[in-house]
């Protein structure tokens, strides 16, 4: 498949999806002028990876600021994720947070209520 | 028109409008159409005041949440009483005012909107301002799973995330225009004391 690498910018958070190597995250700030089209090749992209998907797939979500418009659309990666688990594959949710950060660790716990996948909170110093 | 004369009273205007945002601490006003650059410039250049003036990492993270809903609610539903334009995907024009005092940040915003749009938002706030925190929580849950990117582009999460995050009231008020709109005023308050 296809490498996705998008480097962030202030307002748009930084996207690897390489099944090859392993590598899925999104890290940043997400706050872009167009959610929807931002995101769009992301969940395209996570479609085409649900036919055939890695025996196990370890998704790092590593945000430091999103807006409520992301936020629906943070959920749709999570909803493909889950997706991906009930079809019986291996995947783990990792959602790391700044360890001074209570609101961004309260969104990984809503999100982990919301979609029934594997779900770690990770924390970590600046 | 006498130039000399407007130019005196236009003076006197400005030192009556700087003690007027000295005595109310305003830091920030602006009035206009509010662009993705509106948000980004504004957003930038309160976050590095409040580094600036090192108030709590806290704080400045929930004034920045703020400042962000909020300018990007009248970019995406403010409406133009100018019925010459039908542009609709303009971005909207509207007032964003960033004051404070000694216990909180105040973030305020008026726009146009049309008055039948006025009920929900009404029934939004006061829902919203009658929930406790665990209540808060379950209606982001309820609607984040419901809801749709809007063709504005918003998730209609705006304000629970506001009240969520600053654990404050929602303040508002319609001020009628004319038969078909009104003025909306929304202000919110983010503690500086944690």
């Amino acid at each position: 498949m296809e490498v996705i690498k998008i480097v962030g910018t202030e307002d748009t958070p930084s996207v690897i999806l390489d099944a090859q190597n392993d590598l899925f995250e999104i890290s940043g700030r997400s706050l872009p002028e167009d959610v929807a089209a931002f995101y769009e090749p992301i969940l395209d992209w996570l479609d085409r990876y649900a036919q055939s998907p890695n025996e196990k797939t370890v998704f790092n979500f590593k945000l430091v600021y999103f807006n409520t418009a992301s936020s629906k659309l943070l959920l749709d990666i999570l909803l493909k994720l889950e997706e991906i688990y009930e079809a019986g594959n291996d995947v783990l949710i990792r959602w790391h947070y700044p360890e001074d950060d209570e609101d961004m660790q309260e969104a990984g716990e809503e999100y982990s209520d919301i979609v029934e996948v594997p779900f770690e909170q990770v924390s970590y110093s600046i | 028109m006498d130039g000399k004369i407007d130019v005196k009273e236009f003076l006197e205007f400005v030192y009556s409008f700087y003690k007027t945002m000295r005595e109310h601490e305003v830091t920030l006003v602006y009035e206009g159409d509010v662009t993705h650059q509106i948000t980004k410039a504004f957003t930038s250049l309160t976050e590095a005041n409040m580094e600036a003036q090192m108030e709590d990492p806290s704080t400045q993270k929930k004034v920045f949440h703020v400042m962000v809903e909020c300018l990007q609610n009248i970019s995406k539903h403010a409406e133009n009483m100018d019925q010459t334009d039908d542009s609709t995907n303009k971005d909207g024009v509207g007032i964003f005012i960033l004051s404070k005092s000694e216990e909180s940040y105040i973030v305020t915003t008026g726009n146009v909107l049309s008055k039948e749009k006025i009920p929900p938002i009404i029934e939004m706030i006061e829902t919203i301002n009658s929930l406790d925190k665990e209540g808060l929580k379950n209606l982001y849950k309820q609607r984040i799973k419901e809801g749709r990117i809007s063709s504005k582009g918003g998730a209609g999460l705006g304000f629970i995330d506001i009240a969520k995050k600053t654990g404050s009231k929602l303040y508002y008020q319609f001020l009628s225009i004319n038969d078909e709109y009104s003025f909306f005023v929304f202000s919110t308050l983010v503690s500086r004391i944690n």
